[in-house]
């Protein structure tokens, strides 16, 4: 497909319908909670654009951002992600390499300057100087820097990218931050998630190039329509934990009749994200269902909080040793108190004090 | 660190450090205290000691005849706000969770929901507490401000709780941290005020009831 050809066209002559189209309109229109006249009128916006440019950047990641989109369940998504975007530069997925690469992400940058999407995966080390990686001689911070200046937008994939993530994890040994943390003046959408949902990934690109515009976001950053609510409140297993019936194992009566997985750490209360409603593979499951707590992946900080098998009614410390020390120094001063006033009444009395 | 990392992390320790201080050092400062032998000779027909203080225990437990209704109100609502913070605290989950975080101990807990309903009721109860204290000449001006602080203090969790668990207001973890500062608040302040009456009632009244008895008090 030529970049100057419509979406529209492309897409017919690759066999898929209008009425393909118009269905997977529908189907990011009911995702993202947009009116019913917005599948249609995002059909027709996305028939007639022209492919997004879209730069790929993969930093200090592990490579599951790119697997889940592109092994998503759905052949028809992982096809129309791909035919909606000019996928320019892309590490793992371009079949060149070296200076050839190079070359065709410096062409992407001044061919659609001010117009093409940066997709980031991965977290941006600048310990050493951003000596812990670096692609064809520049640091991960350069890459990003001078990628960003004429992008339209940037789209940070993965909790890496949005908040740091695993390498962000203490003691971050190599400095990691997320891409909000180095891209400013520019705007930057978080979908967060390890790895984020594919749906997310499709649905955001999809809504930017029918409405020309971000969806509506959270203090996160993150499009509301896919983080507005947590994975507690759609949580199947709900009435489970109203009801007050925990699993206290991972296998016993509890957890085999599926009730609720809070005593097992499970972060889903603070977690927001989509998978209890979207799920994974097609729908099939997510990890609750599995029988696992939520991890709470797609929220800043989440290997940072007190272990995923910890309840998150406890404390995410251990304070027996300062609360050992506070009450042996509270002994102590009341022991002295009392040994005070004994002095006291003894003077009182008369007596010499031996 | 977001507010609810810092809540459940070292500002809940911290409270829980306060806690142990407090606590340990009202109670070894008392109960090291020289125990000055009552040289008196007992009333005839007083009871033994333990008997007395046990007596009065369980006197005080009771409204008192003699102060007819005025007296009824007091206790009455003091069993419901009493009770109902013991079964906060001791039956819903996630607070059996946090006590098992710190002592390793855990038991059975009641559903969610009468919980919440013990939560609204104990609440109402606070709050009749608090307008009886202003409404009553005789108990507002024997009131101090370490008696309100108490009050709040101890409403405040059980407010944010309920915040927390219907979601108002707020979002969840920002409701959640709110209610687990306002826990540390209660622990933090416990063992220096009023609050402390928690470990020290039954020593006060079984002290004073043994005192009084020996003294031929007809209490
Ligand atoms: S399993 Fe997790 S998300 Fe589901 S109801 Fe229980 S605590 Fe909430």
């Amino acid at each position: 497909m030529s970049d100057r050809e419509t979406l529209g066209a492309a897409l017919a002559r690759c066999g898929i319908s209008r009425r393909a189209l118009l269905k997977y309109s529908s189907y990011l229109a009911t995702l993202m909670a947009l009116p019913p006249a917005a599948s249609s009128a995002m059909a027709e916006a996305l028939a007639k654009a022209r492919r997004q440019s879209v730069i790929w950047l993969s930093f200090q990641e592990c490579t599951g951002c790119t697997e889940s989109l592109t092994r998503s369940f759905s052949p028809t998504l992982e096809d129309l992600i791909f035919n909606l975007i000019s996928l320019d530069y892309h590490h793992t997925l371009m079949a060149v390499s070296g200076a050839a690469a190079e070359a065709a992400r410096l062409e992407a940058m001044k061919e659609n300057a001010g117009k093409y999407l940066v997709v980031v995966d991965g977290s941006v080390p600048l310990g050493d100087d951003g000596a812990y990686s670096t692609i064809a001689g520049i640091t991960n911070r350069q890459m990003l820097t001078e990628t960003v200046e004429h992008a339209l937008a940037v789209i940070s994939v993965g909790t890496c990218a949005a908040f740091g993530g695993l390498p962000h994890a203490d003691p971050n040994p190599t400095g990691a931050v997320p891409v909000s943390a180095i891209v400013t003046g520019k705007p930057v959408i978080n979908i967060s998630g390890c790895p984020p949902l594919p749906e997310a990934m499709a649905g955001t690109v999809s809504y930017i190039l029918s409405f020309g515009k971000l969806p509506e976001l959270d203090h996160l950053h993150r499009p509301k329509a896919f983080f507005g609510d947590s994975i507690h409140d759609r949580c199947y297993r709900r009435p489970f934990y109203e009801r007050g019936m925990f699993a206290k194992s991972f296998d016993d009566d509890g957890a085999r009749n599926g009730w609720c997985l809070y005593e097992l750490g499970c972060k889903g209360p603070v977690t927001y994200n989509s998978c209890a409603t979207l799920k994974w593979n097609g729908g099939t499951s997510f990890p609750i269902q599995s029988g696992h707590g939520c991890l709470g992946c797609s929220e800043p900080g989440f290997w940072d909080k007190g272990g995923f098998y910890r309840p998150l009614a406890a404390g995410t410390g251990s304070p027996g040793v300062a609360v050992g020390a506070a009450a042996i120094g509270g002994v102590a001063v009341g022991a002295a108190s009392a040994a005070l006033h004994r002095r006291r009444l003894h003077d009182q009395g008369g007596e010499k004090p031996k | 660190m977001t507010l609810l990392d810092a809540a459940r992390g070292p500002v809940l320790q911290l409270a829980l450090a306060i806690f142990a201080f407090g606590v340990a050092w009202r109670l070894s400062s008392l109960l090291l205290l020289p125990f000055a032998r009552d040289k008196s000779l007992p009333r005839t027909g007083a009871p033994p000691a333990a008997f007395a203080a046990l007596r009065e225990i369980l006197r005080r437990s009771w409204p008192q005849k003699s102060f007819g209704r005025a007296s009824l109100f007091m206790t009455v609502n003091s069993y419901v706000f009493h009770l109902g913070l013991a079964l906060i605290v001791f039956a819903f989950a996630p607070h059996i969770l946090f006590i098992k975080s710190l002592f390793g101990v855990s038991w059975g807990n009641l559903p969610n929901n009468v919980i919440y309903a013990v939560a609204v009721v104990t609440v109402a109860s606070l709050a009749a507490a608090l307008i009886r204290r202003i409404s009553n000449p005789v108990q507002r001006i024997i009131s101090t401000f370490d008696d309100y602080v108490a009050w709040f203090v101890t409403l405040l969790p059980v407010l944010t709780g309920l915040a927390a668990a219907s979601h108002l207001i707020a979002r969840y973890e920002t409701l959640l941290a709110i209610h687990i500062l306002s826990v540390a608040l209660f622990l933090a302040w416990l063992p220096f005020g009023k609050l402390m009456h928690a470990f020290l009632v039954f020593v006060t009244r079984g002290m004073t009831g043994a005192y009084l008895s020996r003294r031929g008090a007809q209490l």
